[in-house]
Order: structure tokens, then sequence, then C-alpha cells
């Protein structure tokens, strides 16, 4: 068992007179699912093990309204967006990193127009430049030979033009990556996009997730890695409708790059 | 001196009825709200140059993208002879620009008859993998009827006029009075030997004439066909979404609202309120919508990369664009029909089943964004109907209550850093 992390509230740094350079919006998914609060926890132990200050809003944290704007509900949207607006700007919040795409879009693309204008990073661009900077040192013993294929998630790749990061990340730990048929601008969704992740799928012949899972096991990975808690949690389903979950694992570009270093 | 009158008399007639076809499409993108993208033009003229002039989006597939390009090409360059066509046809003279050109117009029309084989060839080329090809997109249920006949005129229509053009200048070539030392017309000259230079030269003139009508006809049927994007492209990538691509545009009436809401004092800059939120009919919808649905080649590409249709669910962003045009012309064409886009043409089966992935919007070689569309339909269910599925209004009940799609209390949000 991992200690338990002590990460700050931005309330807590706040009464402290201190003021962190970036904060972890730490998103639903995040937050509560079970298997993405791992997701959370090890993208935390890498922050602090690069010696980033960094904070997380805890309970002031609210959904960035994208579920409700992606199924048309422009008013629940506005009433999440402009409330965060207003405790982001409160504590002069000026950089976020988040480890869900679809909160990164959210946040990047779609907070200016009503006010709030922030720099935003998806996780995978912050470990990105930490490892430029020398702050972040990954060990690719763990991997070494193995092979990875990584799924690229709509909202960081085709939306906003982000596919080199999380490769750059992957190669570090020696491992052999590999690539879907469709991968980068022809990825293909997991299925989880534009609200699908809370509603049964439409009629049809086959899943979304069992498709793409599929392609995913035909590369004939030991990891399939993500950059998307919601991606998280379609792949590890689908890897278990072909019951692989023996011999393949589902892991966040995060915890792949926490285990390397025995985090 | 006839000849001349007639001439003039059929290219007016040709003109006129282009002329109300282009009136016509303008009411129909008359009818959709107004356009607010005239910001950034010299990058709209940009993406126009890139897209539709360098066919910039099609390199994705390269086989289509080779015979597409000399269909294209040629189109444009052998069109340049239609310039000759109309100095002749007006001033009664044959191959007005020959003498003044000299040299520089045999390569010329050389160039044009190579090109134009090539176009036939291409033509024969998509004719073949569309039917015999084992393509989805085009075996798709989206084009049964017309829009699969449309595909089929175009291209025999295509033939058959480079076939025109060749037969001209090699029934020329074959008289022994002849001006065309042309590759492709000697070359195919003595498959005419046997005629009498009378019958040659009214091969020539009747060839001339098929030519001359058949473009003017083709370009009349272009505005009821899917071909329309030979000339529509260049607006429709002009009207391209250029911010970010993930972001959906705020609705000012609802920031008013809300900002009143949440601060008593706010003073409003203005009380304008639309009709309806989001999108019923095409009414709703805003003119790069309805220009991208008079745009759309039915091309598919879209719909063979969206994740709902590759697994069987009811959903193909192409027969959005489809259905979204097809209710734009039953509005032109009876103006009484109370069908509307929602239900009556689009179903909200499809409109549920998309994950908003984007494919569709990246696939497309003509920037034509069939997600916009669904997204505004849904703005409509939910806001003004209440009609979303029961799952999503729990989804929505519980970001409205406990800020997060699940029943969890936001005070538990900082859980995780006090759990091992
Ligand atoms: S955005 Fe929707 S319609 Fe477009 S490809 Fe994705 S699921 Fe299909
Ligand atoms: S929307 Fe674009 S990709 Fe889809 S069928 Fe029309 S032209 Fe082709």
């Amino acid at each position: 068992m991992m200690e338990a992390l002590h990460v700050p509230t931005l309330a807590e740094m706040t009464q402290r007179g201190e003021k962190p350079d970036v904060l972890f919006w730490v998103g639903c998914a995040g937050s509560f699912d079970d298997r993405a609060k791992k997701i959370t926890k090890a993208f935390a132990r890498l922050l602090q093990r690069s010696g980033v200050s960094f904070a997380v809003l805890g309970a002031e944290e609210s959904c960035t309204g994208d579920p409700a704007r992606r199924a048309g509900n422009e008013f629940l949207f506005q009433m999440q967006a402009l409330a965060n607006i207003e405790v982001l700007q409160a504590y002069e919040v000026q950089r976020i990193v988040t480890t869900c795409p679809h909160c990164f879009n959210t946040l990047k693309n779609e907070y200016p127009e009503l006010g709030g204008s922030f720099e935003v990073f998806h996780h995978t661009q912050y470990l990105q430049t930490l490892l430029k900077e020398g702050k972040l040192k990954v060990e690719g013993g763990a991997f070494k030979g193995k092979r990875i294929v990584f799924h690229d998630p709509c909202y960081l790749g085709r939306v906003n033009q982000e596919y080199e990061a999380p490769r750059a990340l992957l190669s570090t730990l020696e491992a052999e990556l590999t690539e879907m048929r469709r991968c980068k601008k022809q990825g293909l969704c997991c299925g989880a996009g534009g609200a699908q992740m809370f509603k049964e799928p439409e009629a049809g012949d086959k899943d979304i997730n069992h498709e793409r899972a599929e392609e995913a096991l035909s590369t004939e990975p030991a990891i399939i890695a993500t950059g998307c808690p919601f991606c998280n949690t379609m792949m590890t389903d689908g890897v278990k409708h072909f019951e692989k979950e023996g011999s393949v694992q589902v892991l966040d570009i995060a915890e792949a790059i926490a285990q390397a270093d025995e985090l | 001196m006839i000849e001349q009158v007639a001439f003039l008399l059929v290219l007016t007639l040709g003109a006129a009825l282009f002329a109300r076809r282009i009136i016509r499409l303008r009411r129909g993108l008359a009818m959709a709200r107004p356009s607010e993208r005239h910001d950034q033009p010299s990058e709209r003229w940009k993406v126009m140059a890139r897209v539709a002039l360098g066919q910039g989006k099609m390199g994705g597939r390269p086989v289509a993208a080779f015979f597409h390009v000399i269909v294209y090409v040629g189109f444009v360059l052998i069109n340049v002879e239609v310039l000759e066509i109309l100095l002749d046809g007006i001033t009664g003279q044959h191959r007005i620009l020959q003498a003044p050109l000299g040299g520089l117009y045999t390569a010329a029309i050389n160039f044009f008859e190579i090109l134009g084989v090539l176009v036939i060839l291409a033509c024969v080329v998509f004719l073949l993998r569309r039917e015999f090809g084992g393509i989805n997109r085009f075996n798709h249920s989206d084009l049964t009827g017309w829009p699969r006949q449309d595909a089929a005129i175009i291209l025999y229509t295509e033939i058959v006029l480079m076939v025109a053009l060749l037969v001209m200048n090699a029934a020329e070539a074959a008289l022994p009075d002849g001006h065309a030392p042309f590759v492709v017309a000697q070359a195919i000259a003595p498959l005419f030997a046997g005629l009498s230079p009378k019958a040659l030269h009214h091969v020539m003139e009747g060839a001339w004439w098929f030519h001359f009508v058949g473009i003017l006809a083709f370009l009349n049927y272009l505005p009821q066909s899917k071909h329309f994007h030979i000339i529509l492209a260049f607006p429709n990538t002009w009207y391209s979404k250029l911010d970010a691509r993930g972001r959906i545009p705020a609705m000012p009436a609802v920031t008013r609202e809300i900002k009143a809401m949440l601060d008593p004092s706010y003073v409003p800059d203005s009380a304008e309120s639309p009709a309806r939120f989001g999108a019923k009919d095409v009414q709703d919808l805003h003119f790069a919508n309805v220009l991208n649905a008079y745009t759309c080649t039915e091309c598919g590409r879209c719909t063979s990369e969206c994740p709902a249709n590759q697994t069987g669910k009811k959903l193909s962003p192409r027969k959005i664009m489809m259905a979204t045009r097809d209710r734009v012309e039953q509005v032109l064409n009876e103006p009484e029909n109370t069908q509307t886009l929602l239900d009556g043409w689009i179903s909200r089966e499809e409109l549920w089943a998309c994950t908003t992935c984007n494919a569709c919007v990246e696939a497309c070689p003509l920037n034509i964004d069939p997600l916009d569309i669904i997204q505004q339909i849904r703005q409509y269910l939910v806001m003004e109907e209440s009609a979303a599925p029961a799952s999503l209004n729990t989804m929505m009940n519980n970001v409205e209550n406990n800020a997060a799609p699940w029943a969890y209390p936001q005070a538990d949000r900082g859980l995780w850093t006090t759990e091992n």
C-alpha cells in the first residue's frame, strides 16, 4: 500500500500565503471513479517527484459542464462554466493541467469566450515539458521489450491536434511502440465522448469500445496506453469483453511512467 | 450568320437558366440565420486555396486523390477551351486563336487532348470503382435511388463531353484541308478515313455543337447534383470554421440570463433572445450549415470514419448533410409542407448516437461540419423539448445538483488526496 498523497488545496495554499505554479484540475472521473483515481494519483506522484508546486481545488472543483454541453444543455454548461471561471479567477489561476482531455478542451477552448482565459495543458503535454526540462526522469527498464499501443483520445488528438506528446512520453519507456491502423487523425473513438459515457448506446451491430478494443488487441500489445479516464474505462471494458484482461493491461500514460519509476 | 444567332440564343438560354438556379440557391441559403464568419479574411482565402484549390484534404486516400486531381485539373483547364468556343461562336469563325497563337496553340490543344484522354480514363476508373470496387461508402444505404444515379450521370456526361471534343478534332484532322495537327486527333483520325469531306464537316460541327450545348446543360445540371461541389467548394471552404475545432460557440442569450441570475446588478448589453434555442428545422441553422449541405459531394468519407456508423448505428454524417439539403429544397418546392428537419428527415435515434468525436469533420475533403448540425438539433431537443434520453437527464440532474455527472457529493472531490 502506498502512502496517502498530501496534495494541498488552493484554499490551503492561499491561506499560507503561497501560490502554486500550476493548478491540477482533477475532473469528475478523476475525483470519483475508482479506476480513474489511480490515474489521478499516479500523475500527482509524478508532479511531486518532479518538484512541481501544484494544488487542487478539492471541494471547490466542479464539473466543467462538458457532458451537459455536448448533450445539448447549453444552459447547464454555462452555469457550470461561469461559476468555475469565478472560482478560478478569485484564486488568480493562470496555469491549469488536467488528466482529462474533455476538461482540457473545455477549459482551453470554451472558457475564453465566457471570460476565462488560462494556459491549459493536458497532462501528457505537461509531463513532456517536465521531461525536456530534466525535472522528470524516466527509467524505462520495467517496460523493456514490451509492446505498447496508444489509443488517441478524440479530444486530445483530432480535436486539439496533440498526437506527439503522448508518443514522446511512451518512447522514453524503451518499449516497443506500435500503432493501430486507425490512429492519430483517423483514431477511432472509444465510444464515450459526447456524453455517450452516461447512456446506453443506440441499437447497432457492435459496441464502439468492442470495435476499438478488438483493433488494439489485434496489434498483440502487452499494454494499451490511453490519455483519458473515459477511454481507459471503455478500453478496459473492451479488453474484458475479449477476456484478455489477464494478458493485456490498460494504462494511462501517467500510470505507465509512474510504474516505470516504481512510484 | 444563322449559326451565330443560334449560338447566341442557346448561350443566352443556358446562361439565363443557370442564373435562375443561382437565384434559387441564394433563396435556399437565405433561409438560414446569417453567417458570422466574415472575420480573418486573409486566413479564409488561405484555407480556400489549400483545401479547395489545392485539394489539401484529399491525400488520405491516394488512389482516389490521384484520379480526382486528373478530373479536376482536366475540368478546369479544358474549360479554357470553352473560351475559344465562345469566341468562335460569337464571331462565326473557326479556331479563332489558332493563327495568332501559332505553336503555342498547338501545344495547348495537345495538352488538352492528352488531359481529355486521362479524364476519360479516370472517369472509367471511378465508374468501375463505384460499381465493382467493393467500397462500402459507395454501396451504403445512404446512396440509393437518385444519389446513386446522380453519381453515374456525372461520370458518363464527363466521358461523353470529352469524347465529343476529341471527335471534333479528329474529324478535322481527317479532312484533307484540316488544320488539326494534334496528337490524339491524329491518332484517331484514321477511324474517320472512310467519310467524305462533307460528312467530316458535319461530324466536326456536330461534335462542336454537342460539346457546347453539353457544357451548358451540364452547368444547369450542377445545382441539383452533388457535382455542385466543383463550384461551391470555393465559397464553402471560405466559410470554414476557423477557431478551435473543439469549441461549441456560446449562446449569448444564455450567458446574459445566467449573469443576471448570478449578479442582480448585472446590466445586459442586449436583450435579444433567439426565437428558438438550437435547431429544429433548416431555418434555425446558420448559413454555413446550409452552404455545407449544398456543397456535400456525398463521397461518404465522413460516414466511413464515423464510429457510430462503423458499428451499425443508424447515424451517418453524410445522411445528415443530404437530409439538410433535401429539406431546404423541400421548403423551396413546397412551402406549405410542415415537415421539419428533426423527425421529418433526421431521427432522434441518429442524433443521440453521435459521440462528437469529430472524425466526420476531419475526414471531409470540403471542410463540411455535420457535427455542427447534430449539436444544434441536440440543443433544441434538450433546451426546448427537454427530450434527452432518461439516462442523460439523470447525468444532467447530477451535474446541476452535485457538480458531477454521477451522484457523488461535491464535498468529496478531494477525498483521493487522503486515501491510499
Ligand atoms: S462526430 Fe458524430 S457523426 Fe461525426 S464521426 Fe463522430 S460520431 Fe459520427
Ligand atoms: S460531408 Fe464531406 S465527407 Fe461527408 S459525404 Fe459530404 S463531402 Fe463527403
